[in-house]
């Protein structure tokens, strides 16, 4: 069974090598190749889970060496493969839930002519992704760790003859590389203090190595984390990358990427639980986020950056239940998992809408689909119920055992995040149903493009229409599955842990408060977007609202703390090198030069001169030698 | 001594017939017979078979010869069976048997180059190459014009070839001072002739080949006069025996007891020859002659020049101090570092404001040689191999770069001067790459031989003691790295000039030559580990 797991990625990857390089022999089937190869992964991903399933608890964990990559004498790295209870869950979402992007994206890009490359990519993408999560040591895992940042880098600018996408992938990219600098100096910290990165020697080692040391350690990967899933301060890239194809969004940028920050900090979670002050940044990063998000989230009018800005405060959740220890890691993949679900559910869905509606995606401009979409409007309306914590679907079970953890975390620090990620929850509701009554709801708004077409809406295709509805099935039982009998819990045990926290309230009080305030949020909404008309222009609102709808001023804040301070140190460090290193270095060059232009006169091309020199040589060659023996 | 002062009697008993190992010997043999059979197809065949006829027999005796040697290293002779030939003439051993194939697998491309008739736009329908019609015609003459019209060509460059060949074989070889003054007259004749015959540019040409002639003449003259204090020393030409009268093992021959052990006449001996041999290897203050010919004799021949000569004078080099003076390092290790930082510094610095492709080349040979000096004076083990590796590494570089300098032409002939190459890399980005590849080797970028080859010799100095001349080597290599790279610059980043050169398309003989350059550029970049290993296991010197 162990050889199945290189496999998992080579399928993809061998996929992505085929479409990439194969040429435009590929363009007819090219697209139904990469769709059964992530399908294919899939099915290995579904016997390996059933292999787990059937050994005992305690022996869930396979490992695979492929092959060493860089043996050198204190320095080994090797291409090793570990499956466990964690990374078979992840492998099953992104191959999974891969497998139905790519058979959405056959319907959404059939009129694209780069469809083949597009593909390539996404293929890319999945091997990356599935190496990330397989690997044994951080070394490989950089690997796919950097391999998913460039799939995501060249999906986002996928449409690279726009501006906008050429620019967002660049922003994403840029930023990830503060995120990925903290990881490689996470794994540098490692290799010095335990003198290897492979999970098993490192976690082994952990309550070896000093408290700071750990913390450090904790503090570059959290950095690492907040590069590749948007958290505060580098969650600026997510809402531009938005600009990619809309299957991209839905995967790399909501399902599974962007949830590589979660993964990492709960893999590390034997550093991250001897690290108490690490562990207390991971949870206020996570809590700023998820209210951020949720923030920026209800002032967008454009439907897929309101729902970026979802992803951005349910990953915050996230965090927030990663950060909380072996009380919250469970709960953290969790909802990872139903986020997956809903949140692609809840992408794929607007991408259909934008389908029929000419690729529009200001939600002012939609209005009364309902009726003109049925499916989408089905499955985008359970996932939005999953999203707000409707009771019994999935997203009420892993949010509500979110919360409930952050209030068990104890003491004041406990009532804080508590009542923080009430908040987020109140606030989820209110965008969410926002985002349903604008397009869904109300009055048409329809307006014709830009070269005068009035859209005319109509459901998508089934290849695209299916995807929504398997997923939809997710949103709808993935969560109550999990709880069932703390399945999931116990699954996950062995290899992060678990422990029960000490809540000040009772899990029944918890659940009736979220309950209750997801039906304020809902019912604000309505208040607002239900029951009169959406402007289609839209208002100049308030003070708090302009700044949401900039993002809260992320771009300004940054330009005003990195670019600005930034761009003076390189004006000075471009002073000092113009001036003193090119000052040495061409003062340098034109000495070589003045010295050979003036040598360059003793060949005067006579060979008389040219014999004097030889005798002069010899004379001194003959002397020299002479005087050495007698020195 | 008896036989010695039977000799002075004036009784003349039978002389003992010299034993010949010709088994041995074969390589040598095998070229000097190819280039009588040369002569002699010169003389007897006609006018329209003699070029293909020639080619013919220099690839056969090339190639024969190369397999011959390739049979002796199999059978042991380079290492256990190593020995002297030739009542001690001649030393077949392991860096002897590794430069004989060196020079001989350059001299297989170096032909193919000479052969080469397509670049040359057709005369009156005649096939020409880059050789002068009529060699002995005056230039410009009426001769001349004649010849030309009749689409003579010069056939004689592949007998000529070959005997130089055959004493570049016999030159690192040669086991006593004065059969290496033959081995060294013997290439150098043919040489001097070769550059004297260009087709374009015939008074360039000619004086290029008075120059080397005259220079060489003089070099050669203090090789020999170093040889007569030598044996005016020790009593005998032979190194080994050289090297016991230096260290004090042998005695000494009773009428030369006046002079031997005389101090004065082994040292400045030792200078003289030393002067000959730098000479050929292009050392400063002994390289003026390099530019100057590199740049009048014809391309091919500059290739096969720049390649093999160093490769041949390098392996006398090597043979005489490693063998002959070993006992004499702490003498000559100062000066060798003084020619070394000389030879390095001011190859690289001269070549910076150099305009003509050939003429940088030639510093960059220049520069080159003192590269390998460094790994010569090593004096170990280590540096003997990493002198063979530089050595098989440069030759196949140098004759692959001159073999794309003959490719870029314009309407008179090679278009050598830089500013003509501007803008290559856009209009032919083969041969500009490929030129491109060559210039990184020659400034000893990783993943090119020129890497390898140079981080073996500055490994193997410093492990001598030598890390200022490591120091001086590595400076010289960023220097020299500045104008191989400002060609790169010049030809793919800079605009073509409007009416520039364009690029002929060769033969398959030339390519083959670009393309086997190539290969073994980046083989001994990639993969050098078997090469270094033969290398060292050639590197004992037999006595």
């Amino acid at each position: 069974m162990n050889s199945l797991i290189p496999l998992l990625v080579a399928a993809p990857l061998a996929g992505a090598a085929l479409l990439l390089l194969g040429g435009r022999r590929l363009d007819r089937f090219g697209h139904w190749l990469a769709t059964l190869l992530a399908a294919t992964s899939f099915g290995f991903g579904l016997a390996l889970f059933a292999d787990l399933l059937g050994r005992p608890g305690d022996d869930r964990t396979l490992h695979e060496t492929l092959y060493s990559w860089i043996p050198v004498n204190g320095f080994q790295a090797d291409v090793a493969f570990q499956l466990d209870q964690l990374s078979i869950v992840f492998v099953l979402l992104i191959s999974g839930v891969g497998t139905l992007i790519h058979l959405y994206s056959v319907g959404y890009m059939a009129h694209d002519e780069r469809r083949r490359r597009f593909f390539g990519y996404l293929n890319l993408f999945l091997a990356a992704m599935l190496l990330l999560v397989l690997a044994d040591n951080y070394l490989l895992l950089y690997v796919g760790w950097e391999g998913v940042g460039l799939a995501s880098y060249l999906l986002i600018g996928f449409w690279q003859h726009k501006p906008s996408a050429a620019t967002a992938a660049k922003k994403a990219f840029l930023v990830n590389r503060v995120g990925d600098i903290g990881l490689s100096i996470a794994i540098m910290l490692m290799f010095t203090t335990f003198g290897s990165f492979t999970f098993g020697p490192v976690f082994g080692a952990a309550g070896d190595a000093g408290e700071s040391r750990l913390t450090a350690i904790g503090l570059m990967l959290l950095l690492a984390a907040c590069g590749k899933s948007a958290q505060v301060p580098l969650q600026s890239w997510l809402g531009d990358a938005m600009e990619g194809p809309t299957p991209v969004s839905a995967l790399i940028h909501a399902a599974t990427m962007v949830t590589a920050g979660v993964y990492l900090i709960t893999r590390s979670s034997a550093i991250f639980n001897l690290a108490p002050d690490a562990q207390l940044v991971v949870v206020v990063v996570g809590t700023v986020t998820l209210l951020y998000g949720a923030i920026v989230g209800c002032a967008k009018d454009d439907i897929k950056k309101a729902l970026a800005g979802s992803t951005m405060s349910q990953i915050g959740y996230m965090i927030l239940a990663a950060g909380l220890g072996p009380i919250g890691y469970a709960f953290a993949i969790m909802h990872l998992v139903t986020h997956g679900f809903f949140k692609a559910g809840l992408f794929l869905g607007a991408g259909s809408v934008m389908h029929g509606m000419n690729d529009e995606v200001d939600m002012r401009h939609f209005g009364g689909l309902r009726k003109y979409m049925p499916i989408t409007f089905v499955t985008f309306g359970l996932g939005y119920l999953a999203i707000i914590g409707f009771p019994g679907l999935s997203g009420f079970f892993s949010k509500d055992k979110i919360i409930e953890a952050a209030f068990a975390k104890g003491g004041t620090e406990g009532w804080i995040l508590g009542t923080c990620a009430l908040i987020g929850a109140a606030v989820t509701a209110f965008y969410m149903t926002r985002v349903m009554l604008m397009t869904f709801f109300g009055e048409k708004r329809w307006q014709p493009d830009a070269e005068g077409h009035q859209p005319h809406p109509h459901e998508s295709p089934s290849t695209m229409t299916l995807p929504m509805i398997v997923l939809a099935f997710g949103s709808v039982f993935a969560g109550g599955l999990f709880v069932y009998g703390d399945s999931f819990v116990n699954w996950l045990e062995p290899v992060t842990g678990h422990a029960e926290g000490d809540s000040p309230l009772t899990p029944l009080t918890v659940t009736l408060i979220t309950t209750a305030l997801m039906v304020v949020g809902v019912a604000i909404s309505y208040a607002m977007y239900g029951r009169s008309p959406v402007p289609v222009e839209a208002p100049k609102g308030s003070l708090l609202t302009r700044a949401a709808r900039r993002d809260l001023m992320q771009d300004e804040i940054n330009h005003a703390v990195l670019v600005r301070p930034g761009t003076g140190l390189v004006a000075s460090l471009v002073f000092f090198d113009s001036k003193a290193v090119d000052g040495f270095v061409n003062g340098l060059a034109a000495t070589i030069g003045g010295l050979s232009g003036r040598l360059r006169r003793m060949q005067t091309g006579f060979v008389r001169s040219y014999a004097l020199s030889m005798f002069g040589g010899t004379l001194v060659l003959v002397a020299t030698t002479l005087l050495m023996r007698s020195v | 001594m008896t036989g010695w002062l039977a000799a002075a009697g004036g009784n003349s008993p039978s002389i003992p017939a010299p034993h010949i190992e010709y088994g041995q010997l074969s390589p040598m043999l095998v070229v000097f017979g190819a280039a009588l059979a040369g002569i002699l197809a010169e003389a007897f065949l006609p006018r329209r078979m003699r070029h293909t006829a020639q080619l013919v027999i220099a690839l056969l005796g090339l190639g024969g010869a190369f397999a011959a040697v390739v049979v002796l290293a199999a059978q042991g002779h380079g290492t256990t069976k190593a020995g002297l030939l030739a009542m001690g003439a001649v030393a077949i051993d392991g860096p002897a048997l590794f430069l004989q194939g060196v020079i001989l697998l350059t001299a297989v491309l170096a032909v193919l180059t000479f052969a080469e008739g397509r670049l040359e736009p057709r005369l009156n329908g005649n096939t020409v190459d880059a050789f002068a019609a009529q060699a002995a015609a005056v230039a410009g003459g009426e001769q001349e014009r004649e010849a030309t019209r009749a689409g003579l060509r010069t056939s004689e460059v592949f007998p000529l070839t070959l005997f130089a060949v055959g004493g570049m074989l016999l030159f690192p070889a040669a086991n006593d001072l004065l059969t290496m003054f033959v081995a060294l007259e013997v290439f150098s004749l043919p040489l001097y002739l070769l550059c004297a015959l260009a087709r374009r540019r015939r008074l360039l040409s000619q004086e290029a080949a008075v120059k080397y002639f005259l220079l060489g003449a003089f070099a050669s003259a203090f090789f020999l006069f170093g040889t007569a204090l030598l044996y005016g020393y020790a009593g005998s030409v032979q190194l080994g025996d050289i090297a016991d009268v230096v260290s004090g093992v042998a005695p000494v021959t009773p009428a030369l007891a006046t002079t031997t052990q005389n101090d004065a006449l082994l040292l400045i001996g030792l200078a003289m020859v030393s002067v000959g041999l730098l000479f050929k290897v292009g050392a400063v203050p002994f390289h003026s002659w390099t530019p100057d010919v590199y740049q009048g004799a014809p391309t091919p021949v500059t290739g096969f020049m720049a390649a093999a000569t160093k490769t041949a004078a390098f392996g006398a080099f090597l043979r005489l101090f490693y063998v002959a003076f070993p006992g004499l390092r702490w003498d000559w290790r100062p000066v060798m570092w003084g020619v070394a930082i000389l030879t390095m510094v001011v190859g690289a610095v001269l070549a910076v404001t150099q305009q003509d492709v050939k003429r940088l080349l030639a510093y960059s040979s220049i520069a080159h040689a003192g590269f390998i000096l460094t790994g010569l004076i090593a004096t170990s083990r280590q540096g003997l191999a990493a002198v063979l590796f530089y050595l098989l590494a440069y030759s196949f570089v140098t004759l692959g770069a001159f073999a794309v300098v003959t490719l870029v032409r314009d309407s008179k002939g090679e278009a050598t001067h830089l500013s003509s190459w501007a803008g290559l890399g856009r209009r032919s980005p083969l041969v500009a790459a490929v030129f491109a590849l060559f210039l990184l080797a020659f400034a000893g970028i990783p993943l090119t031989s020129g890497f390898t080859g140079k981080f073996a010799v500055f490994q193997a100095a410093a492990a001598g003691g030598a890390t200022p001349l490591v120091i001086v080597g590595v400076l010289s290599s960023a220097i020299a790295a500045f104008f191989y790279i400002r060609v790169i610059v010049l030809m793919f980043f800079s605009d073509p000039q409007p009416n520039g050169p364009a690029v002929t398309v060769p033969s398959p003989l030339t390519a083959t030559a670009i393309g086997v350059g190539v290969l073994v550029t980046l083989g001994l970049g990639l993969l050098p580990q078997y090469f270094l290993d033969l290398a060292s296991k050639a590197s004992v010197f037999v006595r």
